[in-house]
């Protein structure tokens, strides 16, 4: 009797469910637009703004440093009277080094804290995953890391360097370098793969032979093998978009299997003053392109330098994306205060030509695809794991995300 | 009196779960909509696509014994099935019916691979939410029960399953969008994703599946087979001896607990608009078992509140403590391990049942 009774009842639920399910139903199809409503509020005092970086999982270790230079330049701009006469009231959030985890933290902070932007990301994972939320929320994002390009939003800005700006220069010092042959080693992700496209037919370009390309996925460590095809490649130089601790790896079995920084030199694009000393060998002498370093010689660099180690310790060392996230808020002020405004739309009317004196040098924003105009820098390390700056672009390079200004580059070739 | 007691016990054995599936229905699917923010909808939305694998491992490891650690696999089948449809249909919306997603534009050479031409078809992605993970879970548990493989070692089989599939996602940027995982959708079955009314119907949809989750495995247990899972679990040599092959028995939990986990990845896709390697890993599987644990894994509820509330809980602290919230998430489960090994769920029972013997000194 209980049996069949259940049934029923299974039944029943069931039905409910389904009712209650379908009455929430009878949504909009796609094409008509839903038009975000603001909820941002600066009539106070304040204005908020929201620090997303990781500060748990596997990025937290880079992604920390971002964070604690958007916390001292809060600080500095709230001590010098805020943003429009409002100070800045920061909503810090962590990322986990979960792209989904940004996704969702990005959305609290648009439509639950109401900041007026973001500030954050660091792997393109975790910028694709707030993209389409920031865009659909019409908020604003302020991206601080050098990224693989093919991108540009109305609601991002990204404040770290385009391709053109790091892995273009850095073919051009490697041609000024009467380089002939390169090895390519990567770590197999999108960045170095879309690196090493460009590199590809940039070097065709120049006349530089591809002389050997290899990759491991990210986070192993074992470069025993691939080492192995430099050696036997004998290549002029080495082309590294090996990203995190892999890096430690590659220059364990580089040293190991005998090559040097005066036989066969490595230029990377993610090693810089903090991950210098962590390589566990002596690694003097080899290059790195950049767009910032500690040791650039400039009145802003030195004062911010100055005020990171006061804050946070003498014996931290300031690097590029950090450099990167503190000129993002100090553009962000520029920004609102050229526009006279919190607004999105008004912000982004402002946006072209607006520029700040950062350490790195003066940077300019492009209104049309919202980066910014850098420098690119070509280091080698010293004995004090600090980078001499041997080669520089003459002027801020102009971003060009896309690469179209460039005759050779050809987007479906493989 | 004997027998009233009885009959109450027995009409609440019957009826007990049943009142527990409509509380809960009543909860998603009234109270929440009603009382949440879309935002806050959303984000339960996403612990709901947790909840439903939940339901699965709970029938798998709290009935069946086996401890799935690499259900992000199965979540990944599902979550990638539907992300691949989600992409080429945005990618359609814009470029036409032949149109490819624009990762494989800006990453590879432009062209799609042959296997993701199906995806374009979303009544083809549907049913290939179902099948896929039910095929790649009946091969695989053929091959491990047959064999009787179990503890430790299918728990270790499992989890390294999972850590394989991530490593292969990462490694094929061209076809799967590799580290990024596969996002920037803009629109599911025709409807505009980012439109908070198609939302709450998104949510509502997941919900809706969730509570089918458990009427399925509330049968399942009432049936004989729940019967002979359980038995499996406990003495599988007597139930061998009896005449059954457990090998079968098990291969259904898992084939079951598969299905689920990639019904939950489907929805996690529309719903968090995002499904990369980092969701589906080992990490992800893990934290997919802490749900099932914490809430009480061979209870029918236990593994789908437990979920929602490790996933609140998440959000939560990390949202209240950004810098520490990792050590309390941390310290939660220690706690739950060492006082309720079989989850908050049977607290109250444990609790009972140390009380009892003192009543029956009396």
């Amino acid at each position: 009797m209980f049996e069949s009774r259940a049934r029923h009842a299974m039944g029943i639920v069931l039905a409910l469910t389904a009712a209650l399910g379908l009455s929430a139903c009878g949504g909009s199809k796609s094409g008509e637009e839903s038009a975000a409503e603001s909820c941002v509020d600066t009539s106070g005092d304040t204005v908020k703004l929201g620090f997303l970086n990781s500060t748990s999982g596997a990025m937290a270790i880079s992604e920390q440093t971002v964070r604690d230079s958007l916390v001292m330049a809060a600080e500095e701009i709230n001590a010098s009277g805020g943003i429009l006469g409002k100070k800045i009231e920061p909503v810090l959030e962590d990322g986990a080094s979960d792209p989904a985890i940004f996704a969702e933290k990005i959305e609290k902070l648009l439509t639950g804290d109401c900041v007026a932007a973001a500030f954050g990301g660091w792997t393109s994972a975790s910028r694709k995953a707030m993209l389409p939320v920031v865009e659909a929320g019409n908020g604003l994002l302020f991206y601080p890391v050098q990224y693989e390009g093919l991108e540009a939003s109305k609601n991002i800005y990204y404040t770290g360097a385009t391709t053109n700006q790091q892995i273009i220069p850095a073919m051009d010092f490697l041609q000024s370098q009467g380089v002939k042959t390169l090895f390519l080693a990567g770590s197999d992700y999108v960045f170095p793969r879309t690196a090493n496209k460009i590199i590809k037919q940039y070097a065709a370009e120049l006349g530089i032979e591809i002389v050997g390309e290899e990759y491991v996925p990210l986070d192993d460590d074992d470069w025993t093998t691939q080492v192995a095809k430099i050696v036997a490649a004998k290549p002029d130089f080495v082309f590294n978009t090996i990203n995190g601790s892999s890096n430690v790896g590659f220059i364990k079995a580089y040293y190991e299997q005998g090559l040097t920084a005066e036989t066969t030199p490595i230029i990377s694009v993610s090693i810089a003053e903090e991950e210098a000393p962590a390589m566990g060998k002596d690694v003097t002498g080899q290059y790195a392109a950049w767009n910032y370093f500690q040791s650039v010689p400039s009145p802003a660099n030195e004062t911010f330098i100055e005020a990171f180690q006061a804050r946070y310790g003498a014996d931290r060392p300031t690097s590029d994306p950090m450099e990167a996230a503190y000129a993002s808020l100090y553009l962000y002020k520029a920004l609102v205060e050229k526009a006279d405004s919190f607004d999105v739309g008004e912000i982004n009317a402002a946006a072209d030509g607006v520029s700040f004196d950062a350490p790195e040098g003066t940077v300019t924003i492009d209104g049309d695809n919202h980066h910014i105009a850098k420098t690119g820098l070509i280091g080698q390390i010293n004995a004090d794991n600090q980078f001499d700056v041997v080669w520089s672009s003459e002027e801020p390079i102009e971003p060009d995300p896309f690469l179209e200004g460039y005759a050779w580059w050809d987007p479906s070739a493989q | 009196m004997k027998n009233l007691l009885q009959t109450g016990q027995r009409w609440g054995r019957t009826w007990g779960p049943l009142l527990g599936i409509v509380v809960v229905a009543i909860a998603l699917l009234v109270v929440a909509p009603a009382v949440l923010s879309p935002f806050r909808l959303n984000n339960l939305g996403k612990y709901v696509c947790w909840a439903i694998a939940g339901v699965g491992i709970g029938l798998a490891w709290g009935r069946g014994g086996m401890l799935v650690m690499g259900q992000g696999v199965f979540f990944g089948l599902g979550g990638y099935a539907m992300a691949m449809h989600l992409k080429l249909e945005a990618a359609m919306a814009t470029g036409g019916p032949d149109a490819v997603p624009d990762f494989m534009v800006l990453y590879g050479d432009g062209t799609m691979p042959g296997w993701w031409e199906p995806f374009r078809s979303g009544t083809f992605t549907l049913f290939a939410v179902l099948v896929l993970p039910a095929i790649a879970a009946t091969i695989l548990g053929f091959a491990i029960f047959k064999r009787r493989v179990k503890g430790a070692y299918f728990a270790i089989l499992t989890q390294a399953l999972a850590v394989a599939f991530a490593t292969l996602l990462v490694a094929t940027i061209k076809q799967t969008g590799g580290f990024n995982g596969l996002n920037q959708f803009t629109q599911f079955f025709g409807y505009n994703l980012y439109d908070p009314v198609n939302k709450k119907m998104i949510y509502s949809i997941a919900a809706v599946l969730l509570v089918v989750c458990l009427v399925v495995v509330w049968q399942l247990y009432r049936s004989r087979f729940g019967e002979l899972l359980v038995a499996t679990r406990d003495a599988e040599e007597r139930v061998r001896f009896l005449g059954h092959d457990p090998a079968n028995i098990k291969l259904v939990a898992f084939v079951v607990a598969a299905v689920m986990a990639s019904i939950g990845g489907a929805m996690f896709a529309p719903i968090t608009g995002i499904v990369s390697p980092s969701d589906v890993d080992a990490t992800a599987s893990i934290f997919l078992i802490a749900g099932v644990a914490l809430g009480g894994r061979s209870l029918l509820l236990g593994p789908a509140l437990g979920a929602l509330a490790v996933g609140f809980g998440r959000t939560f602290l990390s949202e209240s403590f950004p810098d520490q919230w990792t050590y309390f998430l941390g310290l939660l489960f220690i706690v739950v391990i060492l006082f309720f090994p079989s989850g908050l769920g049977s607290a109250w029972s444990q609790l009972s049942a140390r009380l009892r013997p003192k009543e029956t000194v009396r």
